[in-house]
């Protein structure tokens, strides 16, 4: 994919790729108890940078990502099987939820998990498979051309 | 009769906690082989021998505990609820075979650092090498069926690896498929036969088998399961006609072939039939597959044996023999049979393998395998002599070594064996006179008469590689000498697994003169006459053989192999030529076909058509129906891809009417997604044409339309009934209390279905990479 010319897409995706990666991290970490999760914050984030590979192209696309997009996959996939582990440490059903409550300063708990753990496998799946594919299909393209 | 052995005892073992480790070391040490090798160099093969010799010290510490109370089990539950459990029987069989397993092993191990000495990839072959070890382990200790296959299929993939270990090799690969091929082909029959026997017996566990009172025998299924049961021995441990696949896996390196393909994995079959046989040995069919398919091999293998002089084939076909002569005398099942078995097993591991590792020897020190190319090598390599000599001793079946107890008995347990297996007798003296000649062969040829050129200079082999053959024939000397040592440690106890009277035991070298030594001396003699003409018969044995390979079973393996590839070319043909458009059309009609007709069938079709409750949802259906025609009609791809993204959204707008945001949000990033691949791809079309006929055009139609009513309907019949209650009120009530989690959706995804996400995100990386890796084959293809 040869860079889109338009100055106006370039100065926006500026703006809303970083925007849409914090997004996509709300969603992530919301996701339990509010609409969102790692499958709905993963194709956010390849959203986003999908949006940034369109403006800017695929060369700068990996200088941003700075690790191959089969890593995520990679990275994800162990990410989730991590999780099942301190449930077969502690001796129950592989996949029991382990939950623990962390305390904040200022008051307050934050709710950590093994299934956020999870999530943030299937975040990195999802966003380590699309990007797989659109950078792979934009690099072949570039190719032909 | 039945197992009252068994259960007598249920004491548990003083360490059980130390038999786990020992079945899954090999597993660990496996996994550093590399490492080791590395470090140690040259004499890897003697650090990673401690490993066996320290399992064999423990088992053989297990040994007056099994003597004195009779079996054990030791329990780890796995996966209770689907009764897979590493549970280990420890009685007289599964420790004689763990103390050949880990006897032999050590010294396999010292052999193999000898033997492949400097190697590059020595360190490969120890992490097979020792995982055949764990995995053969697991099988004779294995007290659960589940787990048995598994270790049993364990030992068939190791022998592949093993046997293709010399992987540039085209006949050493071909070899190694064939006896994956034959072995895994039995291994999935004795899936089915473990599964009906765990049925029938109510017990997933051997020792419950055993125990079980159901009429296993007298059980509608019994046939099937013994006729899958035998597939699975049969061809493992190489019984006629499955047998060719073992002479061929000589392609191995020595040790291998010592190790596996003689004294251990080809004897799996074997120990599976001595196990089950107190739970099925009274069955007919049983009798009579075994003892006649068990007579003819030990025929075939010892007649075989002497048409060949590769060393290694000529063992290779003796082990047949000897496999043969085992299954035949599980077969007999009398007192006399099970004690010759017995006593047979130990002393063919024992003989056996010294024999391999001197074959080894002589093709490393000659550089030939050929025996008809060696001669008069005694005076250089003296201790390989007299260890080929004692060994073969045994082989043939002479006094004082154990292999002449061995033998004597099975000639006393076929002469006994009942009228109408009269042909037994004839069989075992011809085998008897075959091993005889092999023997010699083995011992007498390459080391005696006149002094050959071989391709390399001969020495006395090295120490690691002489303590095997030594021990191992010495071994047999002494037990035959001192034969109260395997009595009472091995034989009788094995005879009580066998479901035989251990007290009855009694070893001895002279029994007077009675009839097996009379047929012993006849087949002595007659043995001496092919032995002296035997060099002049190999013409005439070269045809025979070459008649052999055109006609006998091996033949029908190649046949077998050819039409197997010829429908997978013709299957392939039909289903995957290649157009998208048929791919789709077969998938499409295959859906229609089956589910189609299970629905009219089973329920019949559903026509009342539900009224849409709102405006705005009647609304967002006309606008999905309007796209869709338009995404059909449209010349335009863009226009199209647009159009069906309208349909995907209104499917999102849906979901948020029904109030499911968390859909609707996939949804809608799922549809822009899909857009963005979708024109990624467009890019790289060319520009529209027709390409189609009108006729193919209304086929397709057809086609589209048959499934668009297929779906409507399923839909309508799948709201309209309801045969459980639907689980997600479960899912509702439960969120917050045992999911921690307010959006239900997640915790399902997360949560309570956790295990089928994990399933999907490795489907989803898979796609990833498959449609990687397709374009980027694509763009080597056009930049080569």
């Amino acid at each position: 994919m040869r860079e889109a010319n338009t100055l106006i897409l370039r100065t926006a995706a500026l703006v809303l790729v970083p925007m849409q990666l914090l997004f996509s991290v709300f969603l992530l970490l919301r996701g339990h108890d509010e609409p969102g999760g790692g499958f709905i914050a993963g194709l956010v984030a390849s959203g986003a940078v999908v949006l940034f590979l369109f403006s800017y192209g695929v060369s700068a696309t990996r200088e941003l990502l700075r690790v191959d997009p089969r890593d995520f996959l990679g990275v994800g996939l162990l990410i989730g099987l991590a999780s099942i582990l301190p449930s077969l440490v502690l001796g129950q059903p592989a996949m029991t939820a382990q939950w623990w409550e962390i305390p904040l300063p200022g008051g307050g708990y934050y709710k950590f998990s093994t299934p956020l753990i999870f999530d943030v496998g299937v975040y990195l799946t999802v966003i380590g498979s699309i990007l797989t594919m659109v950078v792979g299909l934009s690099e072949s393209e570039e190719s032909d051309a | 009769m039945r197992s009252g052995i068994l259960l007598r005892n249920v004491q548990p073992l003083e360490h059980p906690q130390l038999m786990l480790p020992a079945v899954l070391s090999g597993f660990i040490l496996a996994l550093f082989a590399p490492l080791i090798c590395r470090v140690a160099g040259d004499r890897c093969g003697w650090v990673f021998a401690l490993l066996p010799a320290m399992l064999f010290v423990y088992f053989a510490g297990l040994l007056p505990e099994v003597m004195a109370n009779g079996a054990q089990v030791v329990r780890y539950p796995w996966f209770p609820a689907m009764e897979i459990n590493l549970d280990f029987l420890i009685d007289g069989l599964s420790l004689m075979f763990a103390l050949l397993i880990s006897g032999i092993g050590t010294f396999i191990l010292i052999y193999a650092g000898g033997y492949l000495k400097g190697h590059p990839y020595l360190g490969r072959f120890y992490v097979v090498m020792l995982s055949f070890m764990a995995s053969m382990l697991g099988l004779v200790l294995s007290d659960n069926l589940v787990t048995l296959f598994v270790f049993w299929e364990l030992t068939s993939i190791t022998s592949y690896l093993l046997i293709g270990f010399d992987h540039e090799d085209v006949k050493a690969r071909a070899s190694a498929l064939q006896g994956l091929f034959v072995t895994v082909a039995g291994g999935l029959a004795l899936m089915a036969g473990l599964i009906m026997l765990g049925t029938v017996a109510g017990s997933y566990s051997l020792s419950g088998v055993l125990a079980s009172d159901a009429d296993l025998i007298g059980h509608e299924w019994a046939v099937p399961m013994l006729l899958c049961i035998l597939a699975g021995a049969f061809t493992k441990s190489a019984q006629v006609p499955f047998h060719f696949w073992l002479p061929n896996a000589m392609a191995a390196p020595t040790p291998v072939s010592a190790f596996l393909h003689s004294a251990t994995m080809v004897k799996a079959g074997v120990y599976l039939l001595a196990r089950l046989n107190p739970a099925l040995g009274e069955a007919e069919l049983w009798t009579l597959l075994l003892s006649l398919f068990g007579g003819l091999t030990m025929f075939t293998g010892a007649f075989m044996a002497i048409t060949h002089t590769g060393a290694k084939k000529v063992l290779a076909y003796s082990t047949i023999m000897a496999l043969g002569t085992l299954v035949m005398l599980i077969g007999i099942g009398t007192h006399y049979a099970l004690v010759a078995f017995a006593t047979f097993l130990v002393a063919h591991s024992l003989y056996k393998g010294a024999l391999f590792m001197i074959a080894g020897i002589l093709d490393h020190e000659t550089g030939t395998k050929d025996v008809a190319e060696m001669g008069g090598l005694a005076p250089l390599m003296p201790v390989t002599a007299v260890a080929a000599a004692v060994a073969a001793l045994s082989l043939a079946g002479l006094p004082p070594l154990l292999g002449f107890v061995g033998k004597e008995l099975m000639f006393e347990a076929v002469l006994d064996a009942p009228a109408w297996q009269m042909l037994l007798p004839l069989l075992a003296v011809g085998a008897g006179i075959g091993v005889m000649v092999a023997a010699g062969i083995i011992a007498i040829k390459p080391f005696y008469g006149q002094r050959q050129e071989t391709p390399k200079h001969p020495h006395e082999a090295p120490v690691s590689m002489l303590a095997g053959p030594v021990v191992l024939a010495g071994l047999s000397l002494l037990f035959g000498v001192a034969l109260f040592i395997p009595e009472q440690t091995l034989v009788a106890p094995v005879v009580a697994s066998l479901g035989g009277t251990a007290e009855k035991v009694h070893l001895a070298l002279w029994h007077g003169i009675n009839m097996p030594l009379i047929l012993s001396l006849a087949c002595l003699v007659v043995a001496a006459v092919i032995l002296r003409y035997w060099g002049r018969l190999q013409p005439q044995l070269d045809v025979l053989r070459e008649g052999l390979g055109r006609f006998g079973p091996e033949a029908g393996y190649f046949r077998i192999m050819e039409w197997l590839t010829r429908i997978a070319t013709w299957q392939t043909r039909v289903l995957q030529n290649g157009t998208m458009g048929n791919y789709m059309i077969t998938l499409a009609l295959t859906t229609v076909g089956i589910t189609g007709f299970t629905l009219i069938t089973q329920y019949g079709v559903p026509l009342r058509l539900p009224v849409p409750d709102s405006g705005f949802a009647a609304g967002i259906a006309l606008l999905m129906v309007v796209s869709a025609f338009f995404a059909t009609g449209t010349i335009s791809r863009l226009g199209s891809v647009a159009a069906m993204s309208i349909v995907g959204f209104s499917v999102a707008l849906i979901f948020i009417l029904f109030s499911a945001p968390d859909l609707g949000i996939t949804q809608i990033l799922v549809e822009t997604l899909t857009v963005i691949l979708l024109v990624l791809v467009l890019f790289r079309l060319p520009g529209f044409t027709r390409m189609s006929s009108p006729l193919e055009r209304w086929r397709d139609i057809i086609v589209a339309v048959l499934v668009g009513a297929l779906m409507t309907v399923l839909i309508l019949a799948a709201t309209e009934v309801q045969f459980f209650e639907p689980i997600s009120a479960e899912h509702v009530a439960r969120s917050v209390t045992d999911g921690h989690g307010r959006n239900i959706v997640n915790v399902i995804l997360v949560d309570f279905r956790a295990l089928d996400t994990l399933g999907e995100m490795f489907v989803l990386a898979l796609a990833a990479v498959g449609v990687y890796s397709m374009i980027r084959l694509k763009a080597e293809d056009q930049t080569a």
